[in-house]
């Protein structure tokens, strides 16, 4: 575009870019804060629409052409397409399974990315092979990487541990690097290159999928906000290819934001980034034999009581609680505590749930008041006053052992005290291990009684119970 | 290498940008309440599909009248599901995140 003259409409082009990249800006930053968070995404979301239709009307080619009306039908047509599917499955899935969609969208996006940088790798046109095959890399690796983090979350894939994994993935990294190097050097004919390039792309799929396939599904959220950071960089990548500064600047933006927020995550979970991407998580026992206690239950009714005539009850919610959407009913039933003049909170581990901030989601949408959701550094000194601390389907983020057993996978993770509260309740399934798969000591302590059952078939008999009392 | 240094020169501008921004990113995350990590990332995630871009310019320029020629169906195809992915990406992305913020929206008072 350089060489042809500058029409008015490059220059409404860019600065309609130039307007985009700041609403992406500003879209993020009220994101990050709780009263303007809805504002802020409508912002990036008028960023991206103002980009789209100043491209679709405004963008030449390097030949000085508009984009003809047939494209802009097929554009169209495509736009509608997707956009429907994704308007129709944001809105129709459960809230529960939010983690696992966003995953699933920022796999598109990746696949997006790669798609874009395949294609403008056999353009001849295109003097930026470096970013092209960067965006290819980093796209496929975002796209199947997300996948299977999906899947993960999704509960169709198990995970897979081994400590060859990280070197056969080490290998593999070397494998991309040579290829690159091997692709922007060597002259040899354009078709062997192309050849090269779809392997490129293979091995990068490969990758993705060899890179999350080792990481515990525990962790799924931290590497689900670095492949986002990815797919960020991926875009970036492809917006120098077209110079196009929307992209490049909202794509580094994302890269970057992406990237503090895995790292925020990291510490919210007292873990470093190489830790989880390397180290081992779950799958197992504690070394440390311990002296283990006997389990000891309780019925409803007793339940009920100790309940009902406590003064004040700490309600741990865990991602059972979530997966048997029990969440109303637990509303309900510490509605009813509260009506019997018991003081009831909500005690809110960072990353209960599957992803930080979706058990405060999906407490939201009870209606559980904003006021009684209290995060763990809040809650802990308020524990040894508490009367009774009841558990709802979480394990790992109340497990002792992450604060006194060295050995234990989880150690160093800042959990919520639940054990120094007079009573605990847990409400369990079964005695089966948590996600991380590691022994709670917890359920045999001395304060502890269980409560065997579904989250959702307990806590129906729990408010039964206190109804009748 | 060569190719990298050009590249470099080429494109000054964009990587002063590029550093600059970085920058940005990590300031305007830093200090975010771990409540809206999750409708962050999301919103986030809806961002990064701007790469829907790149798939309207290589749509748009495709050449309808010689698609036979050399691997023009194929680009095209391929440009088109780059679209449709992107467009999943940036609308489904922007309205699960505004589904996220609506419950939190609810719970004042």
């Amino acid at each position: 575009m350089d060489t042809l003259n500058i029409t008015n409409g490059d220059i409404i082009l860019e600065f309609s870019y130039l307007l985009s990249a700041l609403f992406f800006v500003v879209g993020l930053k009220l994101l990050s804060s709780p009263d303007s968070a809805r504002r802020g995404n409508l912002w990036a979301a008028a960023g991206m629409l103002l980009a789209m239709i100043a491209t679709m009307i405004l963008h030449r080619d390097s030949n000085g052409g508009t984009i003809q009306a047939g494209n802009l039908i097929i554009i169209l047509v495509a736009i509608a397409f997707g956009g429907v599917i994704g308007a129709v499955i944001a809105r129709k899935i459960k809230m529960t399974a939010m983690p696992q969609l966003v995953s699933f969208f920022n796999a598109t996006g990746g696949a997006a990315s790669a798609l874009v940088a395949l294609i403008e790798f056999s353009n001849p046109d295109n003097q930026s092979a470096l970013v092209t095959l960067l965006g290819l890399v980093i796209g496929s690796i975002a796209f199947s990487g997300s996948m299977i983090a999906y899947g993960k979350l999704n509960g169709n894939i198990k995970d897979i541990f081994s400590k060859l994994m990280t070197y056969i993935n080490l290998l593999i990294l070397l494998g991309l690097v040579i290829m690159v190097v091997v692709l922007l050097t060597s002259d040899m004919p354009l078709e062997s290159k192309q050849l090269l390039v779809y392997v490129l792309l293979a091995v990068s799929l490969i990758y993705g999928v060899s890179f999350v396939m080792p990481i515990g599904g525990a962790d799924m959220p931290v590497v689900i906000s670095l492949l986002n950071s990815f797919t960020g960089i991926a875009a970036a990548m492809a917006g120098f290819i077209y110079h196009n500064q929307a992209m490049i600047l909202g794509g580094i933006f994302v890269g970057a934001a992406g990237m503090i927020l895995t790292i925020l995550m990291c510490k919210a979970m007292n873990r470093s980034l190489i830790n989880v991407v390397i180290g081992a998580f779950g799958g197992g026992g504690a070394a440390v034999d311990r002296e283990k206690g006997t389990v000891k239950e309780v019925s409803a009714t007793d339940a009920a009581v100790m309940l009902n005539y406590s003064s004040k009850v700490v309600i741990v919610p865990g991602y059972g609680l979530a997966v048997a959407q029990a969440q109303h009913i637990c509303s309900e039933m510490a509605q009813l505590l509260e009506d019997n003049g018991v003081e009831v909170k909500y005690a809110i581990h960072p990353v209960a749930g599957r992803m930080p901030g979706h058990m405060n989601v999906l407490l939201a949408e009870a209606d559980v008041p904003y006021d009684k959701l209290v995060e763990m550094d809040e809650i802990n000194p308020e524990m040894p006053k508490t009367d009774v601390a009841v558990v709802i389907g979480a394990n790992d983020v109340v497990n002792p052992a992450a604060l006194d057993d060295p050995s234990s996978p989880i150690y160093g993770m800042p959990i919520i005290k639940v054990h120094e509260a007079k009573n605990v309740i847990v409400m369990k399934r079964g005695m089966g291990k948590g996600y991380a798969a590691i022994e709670n000591y917890l359920f045999y302590a001395d304060n502890t009684r269980m409560f065997f059952g579904s989250a959702k078939d307990s806590l129906q008999k729990l408010v039964n119970e206190i109804k009748a009392l | 290498m060569e190719s990298v240094l050009q590249f470099f020169y080429a494109n000054k501008e964009a990587i002063f940008i590029i550093a600059l921004t970085i920058f940005l990113g990590l300031e305007v995350i830093s200090n975010v309440p771990s409540v809206l990590h999750t409708p962050l990332m999301s919103g986030a995630n809806a961002i990064s599909g701007v790469i829907i871009i790149g798939g309207i310019i290589l749509v748009g320029h495709a050449d309808l009248q010689n698609l036979v020629e050399g691997s023009n169906l194929l680009n095209l195809i391929l440009g088109i599901f780059a679209l449709l992915f992107g467009t999943l990406n940036v609308i489904g992305g922007f309205v699960v995140t505004d589904r996220m913020l609506e419950m939190f929206k609810k719970k004042k008072k």
